[in-house]
C-alpha cells in the first residue's frame, strides 16, 4: 500500500455472489412462513396439516440459499 | 508519515482469524491408525457419554412421581414425540419412528450445543460426517417405508406425477421431482445442517479474535471501545448460536419426519 491508493479492498468477490445469492431464498422463507401462520391463524384446526407442507416448501427454498454456498467452494 | 507507518504495521498482524483449517486439527490419539482421534472427534465421544449417562441415570433411578430433573428430561422427550413426530405422523404412524426421531434430535442438538460450550468450541456437526451420517439415516428410512407401505412403484408414481398436471409440464415436472426424492432432500438436510454450525463457528469465532486483538494486542487506547462492542457481539452471538442450536435440531428432526410421511400412502 503506498500513498496512492489509501484504501485498498482484499478478499474474495464470492462473498458478495452469496449475498445476492441469499436474496432470493430470503424474501421465500419469509413469504412461506407468513403465509403459514396466516393460514394457521385462519383455521387452527388443520395447524398439523398446513405446519407439514409449511417445512417441505421451506427446506426446498432453504437449499437455494445453501447451494450459494456450496457452489462457492466448488467453482473457487 | 509516522501515523501511516503504525497503521501499516497494524494492519499487517491482523486478528487471529479463524480459517476452514480448524475444523481440520491435527490427531491426537492413535496417529497413523484408522482410528485416529482428532479434538472434534473427542468432542463427539464426550458427547455421546454425557447422553448415555444423562438418559441411562435418568431412567435407572425414574420414581412416579417426577423430581425436578426427571421432570425436565420427560418435558423433553414428550416434547419430540407430541411436537415433532406424532403432529406430523400421527399416533398411529408415529409411534415405530419416535425412537429414531428422539436420537436424531438429541444427538444432533447436543453436538450443536458443544458451539458453545467453552472448552469445546467446536460444533461437532460442523464436518461434513456428521451431518452425511444422519442425512443417509433418512434416506434409507423414507425409502424403506415407501417400499413397506405402498410399493416403490406405486410411490414414485404419487411422487413424480403430481395429479391434474397437463402432459408438457409434466416434461419440467418429472425430472424435477425425481432429482428432489433422491439427491435435494438428503444433500439439503445435509447441507442445512453442516452450513448452519460452520457459519455459526466463524462468526462466534470472529467475534471473540477480534475481542482479543482490539482489547490485548492493539495499544492503541482509541480502539478500546471497538474491543468493548466486540465483547458484547460476541456474547449476543454465544447466546444467537445456543438458539440456532436448537432450532436446526428442531428443523432437521422435523423435516426427517415429513420426509418419512410423504413416504406413506395419502389418506382418503
Amino acid at each position: 500500500m503506498d500513498l496512492i491508493t489509501l484504501a485498498e479492498v482484499s478478499g474474495n468477490l464470492s462473498a458478495i455472489g452469496y449475498g445476492l445469492a441469499a436474496i432470493g431464498p430470503g424474501i421465500g422463507v419469509g413469504i412461506v412462513f407468513g403465509k403459514a401462520i396466516e393460514a394457521i391463524a385462519r383455521q387452527p384446526e388443520l395447524g398439523g396439516r398446513i405446519q407439514t407442507i409449511m417445512w417441505i416448501g421451506f427446506g426446498l427454498i432453504e437449499f437455494l440459499a445453501l447451494l450459494g454456498i456450496v457452489c462457492g467452494f466448488l467453482f473457487s | 508519515m509516522a501515523g501511516l507507518v503504525s497503521a501499516q504495521m497494524v494492519l499487517a498482524s491482523g486478528p487471529d482469524f479463524p480459517t476452514i483449517n480448524d475444523f481440520l486439527p491435527p490427531e491426537i490419539l492413535f496417529q497413523g491408525t484408522p482410528f485416529a482421534i482428532n479434538r472434534i472427534m473427542l468432542v463427539r465421544i464426550v458427547m455421546t457419554l454425557v447422553i448415555l449417562l444423562v438418559l441411562g441415570i435418568t431412567a435407572l433411578r425414574s420414581k412416579l412421581i417426577p423430581g425436578r430433573w426427571q421432570g425436565a428430561v420427560e418435558w423433553m422427550l414428550d416434547f419430540i414425540r407430541n411436537k415433532i413426530v406424532y403432529e406430523v405422523m400421527g399416533e398411529r404412524r408415529g409411534r415405530r419412528y419416535v425412537p429414531m426421531i428422539t436420537t436424531m434430535f438429541l444427538t444432533i442438538f447436543l453436538f450443536n450445543v458443544c458451539e458453545v460450550i467453552p472448552g469445546a468450541n467446536i460444533a461437532a456437526t460442523a464436518t461434513i460426517a456428521m451431518p452425511l451420517v444422519f442425512a443417509v439415516w433418512t434416506f434409507f428410512q423414507y425409502w424403506i417405508a415407501a417400499a413397506r407401505e405402498q410399493g416403490l412403484l406405486k410411490y414414485l408414481h404419487h411422487e413424480l406425477i403430481p395429479q391434474g398436471v397437463p402432459i408438457p409440464v409434466l416434461i419440467i415436472v418429472l425430472p424435477m421431482q425425481l432429482l428432489d426424492v433422491l439427491i435435494v432432500r438428503p444433500v439439503s438436510l445435509m447441507v442445512r445442517l453442516f452450513a448452519n454450525m460452520l457459519a455459526g463457528y466463524f462468526i462466534l469465532e470472529l467475534c471473540l479474535a477480534a475481542t482479543q486483538y482490539f482489547l490485548v494486542d492493539v495499544t492503541n487506547k482509541l480502539m478500546t471501545p471497538m474491543g468493548g462492542f466486540m465483547l458484547i457481539a460476541a456474547f449476543v452471538m454465544t447466546l444467537f448460536e445456543s438458539f440456532v442450536a436448537a432450532l436446526q435440531a428442531f428443523i432437521f428432526a422435523t423435516l426427517t419426519t415429513v420426509y418419512i410421511n410423504l413416504s406413506y400412502p395419502e389418506e382418503a
